[in-house]
């Protein structure tokens, strides 16, 4: 195996202790059409000193519930059922005034939009040193010395300088390390990143993903990553969590769900997007995803799913335990269900994947 | 293939920006000496970072700008001088646009049949019922319904409004169609189905397609040839193969580097290439003039003379190994 992610991965002495817990989050929004059931039971852990990703489309949930977790929902959001566990509290149930504590000092945020992250009107600095005098009582000296500090630690050319200057005069890659270092500010233990890199050019993206692996392995950071990108999925994370329409429908560690997936919507995010080897025709997806008013009965992901059974249309799959790890919510799983293969397009790649992996290992 | 005529060609194009006045007075090179062509029912792709150009070279050929200097030629014709009547016309008859955002570029107070049959209308197409039928037509080519037609924008989902917008582009029959970013707004699921829909209509069309984006692995896929842009110059021209197989200009390879893989076993190991001009060139290619050059059949690279040996050297290298 690579050293690398020896690295990445690591720490397996400490593995087995869960810093964050999920169990059964449930949050509904008030709409004027109904009710939108945006994340419909969800379960996962977070492990101390690794990275999760949470892997959806836009609608699928993934952003709700880690603002949950952040405690920063909108005011028409409801927690239907659930806990989040994190040092002994139940994170939906905590106060606001006892979040101020949390939020920021121990679990961190990094924002998909750089831009609209940051203060238009308040220098870089100042934004910075906000947290460290409001939150860790720190004087102004001691706060701009830490600032210049963490902006050095993020790679930020001339940090004296740039102290003084406001957003407009950052690129979006500098903007999201700013971002990145008022995350950190507080000495988090958990750093979410929603979607950091989507609105970022590759080689730009390439080199933040390098910057929050940097951080995340000298401040021993656990990381939830939510992401539409598979690429950068495999880049990043040690677990992944794939969600559609609300729910967990596939878990697993990223080598089990590049390489042995068993969801059919996971089949279907792998296999619809092209790599630089595809030449063959796409695997489309059919229709749209559904309306969360009125979510589908049965598994979601069904009516587009070429490989549904009948009673993924009726009855909702619970999870089937594939190994320790590796978790799928599909009847196909069921072993007296018949058996189906993945399709052709994705088994040949997963091969070329395996193939490549051991001319580079 | 090689030897055919190309159905568009841009020369030195220029499309320069000023802002300001007197001492403040700054100019932007948005695209800066563009040479390229493309040939007939072929997809050629443009690719870069924000920024680099592409959707103004996109733009400027369709005459949304004029042209600050150099030439467009399509079929033959020029396109790129003086506006008139005659001119506007046939660059709508021939190049129409899909734009990237499905949402901006409707127009919400209009139907989907006015939106698909507005350029018939203009083109004196009166019998209300003649527009009806090819809207209807039109809309089943791109996977919508007749029912589909007295509604609203807002009233589809991304996916859908692409497809809307695809409608109204092919419905005069353009020769080719400029595509600016047309999937990077839509999600992965749907990604897949409106590229595999512009891969019929090429197909069933005869269509060709200048395809600008972002996104390496959806231009490698589904382009013939890829042109390569940084800051206002194209720097690199290639078949998309061998763009990726053996990348010249150092910009490419940068960019080739930063690609995310959805592959555990690589891409943990990914290496990144960086890019820095002033390192990965010589004095020469910023005080001389780097032209476009064909260092192999169908591969051009921005350089200069001294580079031009290194990169031969490269190509035959890999030739032989």
């Amino acid at each position: 195996m690579p050293k690398q992610q020896n690295d990445t991965t690591g720490n397996s002495a400490i593995a087995n202790d869960i810093i964050l817990k999920v169990a059964d989050l449930r949050v509904s929004f008030r709409a004027y059409g109904g009710r939108v059931q945006a994340v419909r039971g969800i379960s996962f852990d977070l492990k101390r000193g690794e990275t999760v990703a949470i892997v959806g489309e836009s609608g699928s949930g993934k952003s709700v519930s880690v603002k949950t977790v952040m405690g920063i929902l909108p005011g028409n959001a409801i927690i239907e059922s659930g806990e989040v566990r994190y040092g002994g509290m139940d994170l939906t149930k905590v106060s606001e005034e006892k979040f101020h504590e949390i939020r920021g000092n121990r679990i961190g945020l990094i924002f998909q939009d750089p831009l609209s992250a940051l203060n238009p009107i308040m220098k870089i600095g100042k934004q910075i040193t906000e947290t460290l005098r409001l939150a860790k009582k720190m004087s102004g000296e001691e706060a701009r010395a830490k600032a210049i500090e963490l902006m050095a630690a993020v790679h930020i050319p001339d940090p004296q300088r740039r102290f003084n200057q406001y957003p407009f005069q950052f690129s979006g890659g500098m903007r999201q390390r700013i971002v990145i270092a008022i995350a950190l500010a507080g000495d988090p233990e958990i750093l979410i990143c929603d979607e950091p890199t989507t609105a970022l050019d590759v080689t730009v993206q390439s080199k933040i993903l390098e910057l929050i692996n940097e951080i995340k392995r000298e401040r021993h950071l656990s990381v939830i990553f939510i992401t539409h990108d598979l690429g950068v999925v495999a880049n990043m994370a040690d677990r992944v969590n794939v969600m559609y329409a609300g729910k967990i429908v596939e878990a697993g560690t990223t080598e089990e769900i590049f390489f042995s997936p068993a969801h059919p919507y996971t089949w279907a995010l792998l296999s619809s997007m092209p790599d630089l080897q595809t030449k063959e025709r796409l695997q489309a997806i059919p229709g749209a995803p559904p309306n969360m008013i009125y979510p589908p009965a049965g598994d979601a992901f069904a009516r587009r799913n070429p490989y549904a059974l009948k009673i993924d249309m009726e009855k909702e799959p619970p999870y089937f335990r594939l190994s320790d790890t590796h978790y799928a919510a599909t009847w196909l799983a069921h072993p007296k269900a018949p058996k189906v293969e993945m399709p052709a397009v994705l088994r040949a790649r997963i091969d070329r994947m395996k193939r490549s992996g051991m001319l580079n290992g | 293939m090689a030897d055919t005529p190309y159905l568009l060609e841009a020369r030195n194009l220029c499309q320069h920006f000023a802002s300001g006045r007197g001492g403040k007075r700054l100019t932007v090179k948005a695209v800066d000496d563009v040479s390229f062509g493309v040939r007939p029912a072929e997809i050629f792709g443009l690719v870069g970072e924000s920024g680099c150009g592409k959707t103004t070279t996109g733009r400027t050929i369709i005459r949304l700008y004029d042209p600050t200097s150099g030439t467009v030629t399509f079929d033959g014709r020029e396109i790129s001088g003086g506006m008139t009547r005659g001119l506007r016309r046939y660059l709508t008859d021939n190049i129409a646009m899909i734009f990237q955002d499905p949402i901006e570029s409707l127009n919400p107070r209009m139907t989907v049949e006015e939106i698909v049959g507005e350029g018939l209308t203009i083109r004196g197409v009166k019998d209300k019922a003649e527009v009806r039928r090819r809207v209807v037509e039109m809309l089943g080519k791109v996977g919508l319904t007749n029912e589909h037609a007295t509604r609203y924008p807002h009233e589809f989902s991304g996916g859908q409004r692409q497809r809307i917008g695809i409608a109204r582009a092919i419905i005069t029959h353009p020769k080719m169609i400029i595509a600016d970013e047309p999937v990077s707004a839509l999600d992965v699921s749907v990604q897949a189905q409106v590229i595999n829909l512009l891969n019929d209509l090429k197909e069933e069309m005869g269509l060709t397609i200048l395809f600008i984006a972002h996104n390496l692995s959806v231009v490698k896929y589904f382009s013939d040839r890829i042109g390569v842009m940084y800051y206002g110059h194209l720097v690199e021209i290639a078949r998309g193969d061998d763009l990726y197989a053996k990348p010249l200009h150092p910009y490419t390879r940068a960019l080739l580097s930063a690609i995310p893989e959805p592959n555990p076993l690589t891409e943990k190991t990914r290496r990144r290439i960086d890019y820095d001009p002033e390192r990965d060139h010589k004095e020469d290619y910023f005080s001389g003039n780097p032209v476009m050059t064909e260092i192999e059949p169908e591969h051009f690279v921005y350089c200069t003379p001294s580079e031009l040996e290194l990169y031969r050297d490269q190509v035959r290298g890999k030739a032989d190994a």
